[in-house]
């Protein structure tokens, strides 16, 4: 069975996706923003799910994953929120976190809860791949979820084949050597390795996330990439404008007529 | 059975390397080189060499006869508080400094809490004049002003971590992250035997010197090489890794962890974590933490600032689950309590972490002829104003 993620990619076009912290700017906004976002014509959607100790964000999702968990936010009662979220929204929705509130859950009863509400990927960028693998692969398929690895302007190309060969769906590939939102903007450095993952010729196709902040970034990013997610930019106007700058933020990036 | 690391820094369960793939390159660099350098004979010699020369090892083993008298058993005192910057800290930074030119890095971090990591890093990296960054929390770099001074001193930029509580948790973090930012020409130089494989195996190899030098030791002056017991305060655990190293897999040796209570184990302010931790993920690394049911990684509270870690390495999460080792808490108190009593009965002021090992006596009875070893881990100087503040001195 085809999950949602992978028709996605296989649209004839480049994919907006956007990340958020679930829980922020206010504790019950989860739903409006997913809704506002497919509304808004976003591709795919990242589903932020806070923990105390981001490693690899930087300040501000670093910010909004402590609001969020000051305003409550906790796994429970995400799924709570969501459960009802297919009943209005049809794009493919990632839930990206850490792993060890994944472990606290259990790991089963984490991807359980997960199919049931018709999430269709995770993103958990410190569950490495040979840990996956031999513990966590055949749970993640049971219910119908694509793992989703990372790799970096650093990643050895023996390592890229592996995270290629262990993904089904795409490959989210950092832009930089940094935290999210460290950087401002894609160098040639940049454009540099989008082309010598190009030529890698990889089964998956990558989206790129990390420096991704307006329509000039995406277009760059899109070049050879099928497509990129744009966090931190989006949690900033979240926190100047609210929910009510999404159709605003959303607009000029907005590939489609 | 083993209580050592297996090859994918595995004790039991715990450790492995629960790391971003940001960070994969830098450890997977680390790990591919760690024992072959640390085995090179010029490493040895230059290891070696900076230990007796500039830190001032061996350091005694020393026979405690008031302290002895007063608790009707044979207590030996491992004087790592004799250590250049006054505690066992530096024989990790010499050794990772040494590891870090090895693999061409220019730049090195740290994170400290108390701040004695962090001088001991600054220290090393004024000896081989390599660029310093020590991430300490906020609330740390208020509360422990002197070893500030002492870095800036030593030449070594201090960097307020600003995250979460601010302190040695997410000083950590910001080391973390420093390093995903830089990861071509930095080394990381943890303090303890926590973090991603190899940093725990790695750190716990470094201070293994302290049970070496124990079994030398104790041979001159008790004809045996082996104790009834070894006792060491646990915080993340570095000074216990080095003592327990060389005894891990003799079971005739006693292991006893001595965690902070802080206010008392059910207070809510405590660092007990082998008491109070659930199995889950920290800085990389799969070991026992204090947690919420959802996962969440709680702030520990101890008087002293270097036991104030929400975790525990995964060498003392085994050991602990195990069984091997005996893991005793020791409130605020009885720390505070114990320091002064040492300082009367033996002429030595030991820091507030190292205190927390001496209380045991007041729940643990030994026989008259245990032997039983103590890590005086660090000296008292840093924690003078403490201990003013307590005793109102």
């Amino acid at each position: 069975m085809k999950n949602r993620i992978q028709k996605k990619l296989g649209e004839d076009k480049k994919l907006l996706s956007i990340y958020f912290s679930a829980g922020y700017p206010n504790l019950n906004d989860t739903v409006s923003i997913i809704q506002d976002l497919e509304k808004n014509g976003v591709d795919m959607i990242e589903i932020g799910l806070p923990f105390s100790d981001p490693l690899a964000d930087g300040p501000t999702i670093q910010k909004s994953s402590t609001m969020a968990l000051k305003n409550g936010m906790g796994t429970d009662l995400l799924f709570n929120q969501l459960k009802e979220i297919r009943k209005t929204v049809s794009i493919p929705l990632i839930i990206m976190g850490y792993f060890n509130p994944v472990l606290q859950y259990g790991v089963e009863n984490f991807c359980k809860k997960c199919q049931e509400i018709g999430i269709d990927g995770l993103i958990l960028p410190d569950l490495p791949l040979d840990v996956y693998k031999e513990e966590y692969e055949t749970i993640f398929k049971k219910y119908n979820l694509i793992n989703i690895f990372l790799i970096t302007p650093q990643t050895s190309e023996s390592r890229i084949s592996q995270i290629d060969d262990a993904s089904e769906g795409f490959i989210y590939m950092v832009s930089s050597a940094s935290t999210t939102g460290a950087k401002q903007g894609l160098g040639e450095e940049q454009e540099a390795y989008f082309d010598r993952i190009a030529r890698m010729n990889l089964k998956n196709p990558q989206i790129v996330g990390f420096g991704i902040s307006n329509a000039r970034t995406f277009e760059q990013a899109t070049k050879t990439a099928k497509g990129a997610i744009i966090g931190s930019a989006f949690i900033k106007m979240l926190s100047q404008k609210g929910t009510a700058g999404i159709s605003e933020f959303i607009r000029p990036l907005n590939h489609k007529p | 059975m083993t209580y050592h690391a297996d090859e994918k820094g595995y004790y039991g369960q715990f450790g492995g390397a629960f790391i971003p793939e940001m960070l994969y390159p830098n450890t997977e660099e680390l790990r591919q080189n760690y024992l072959q350098i640390m085995e090179e004979p010029s490493f040895v010699k230059e290891f070696r060499a900076l230990l007796k020369d500039y830190v001032g090892r061996p350091t005694p083993l020393y026979f405690a006869k008031r302290l002895s008298d007063k608790y009707k058993t044979k207590i030996y005192l491992k004087r790592e508080d004799l250590c250049h910057t006054g505690a066992h800290k530096v024989n990790n930074t010499i050794g990772q400094i040494l590891m870090a030119k090895r693999l061409g890095k220019t730049r090195i971090i740290a994170e400290t809490g108390a701040g004695q990591h962090g001088v001991a890093t600054a220290t090393v990296c004024a000896l081989m004049g390599i660029e310093c960054v020590v991430y300490m929390g906020e609330i740390d770099i208020a509360r422990q002003a002197p070893n500030v001074a002492r870095m800036k001193m030593l030449g070594a930029e201090v960097r307020p971590a600003l995250s979460g509580s601010r302190t040695l948790k997410d000083a950590t973090n910001e080391a973390i992250r420093d390093w995903i930012n830089n990861p071509v020409n930095t080394h990381y130089i943890i303090g303890s035997v926590v973090g991603p494989h190899p940093y725990p195996d790695m750190v716990a190899r470094f201070q293994s010197v302290i049970s070496e030098e124990i079994q030398s030791q104790l041979l001159e002056k008790e004809g045996i090489p082996n104790p009834d017991y070894v006792v060491a305060c646990v915080g993340g655990g570095s000074n216990a890794a080095g003592t327990y190293y060389h005894y891990l897999d003799n079971e005739d040796v006693g292991i006893i962890a001595v965690e902070a209570a802080g206010k008392g184990v059910n207070s809510g302010e405590s660092a007990a974590t082998s008491a109070l931790g659930k199995v889950g993920i920290i800085h990389g690394s799969k070991t026992l933490l204090m947690q919420t049911q959802d996962g969440q990684i709680t702030e520990p509270y101890s008087i002293s600032a270097g036991l104030d870690y929400p975790g525990v390495g995964p060498m003392h999460a085994h050991l602990f689950t195990s069984g091997r080792g005996e893991f005793i808490s020791i409130t605020d108190d009885e720390a505070m309590t114990a320091g002064l009593m040492v300082s009367q009965l033996e002429g030595i002021i030991p820091a507030i972490e190292t205190a927390h090992a001496f209380a045991i006596f007041g729940q643990r009875k030994f026989a008259q002829d245990d032997i039983v070893v103590i890590n005086l881990s660090g000296r008292g100087d840093k924690d003078l104003q403490a201990y003013i503040d307590y005793f109102k001195l």
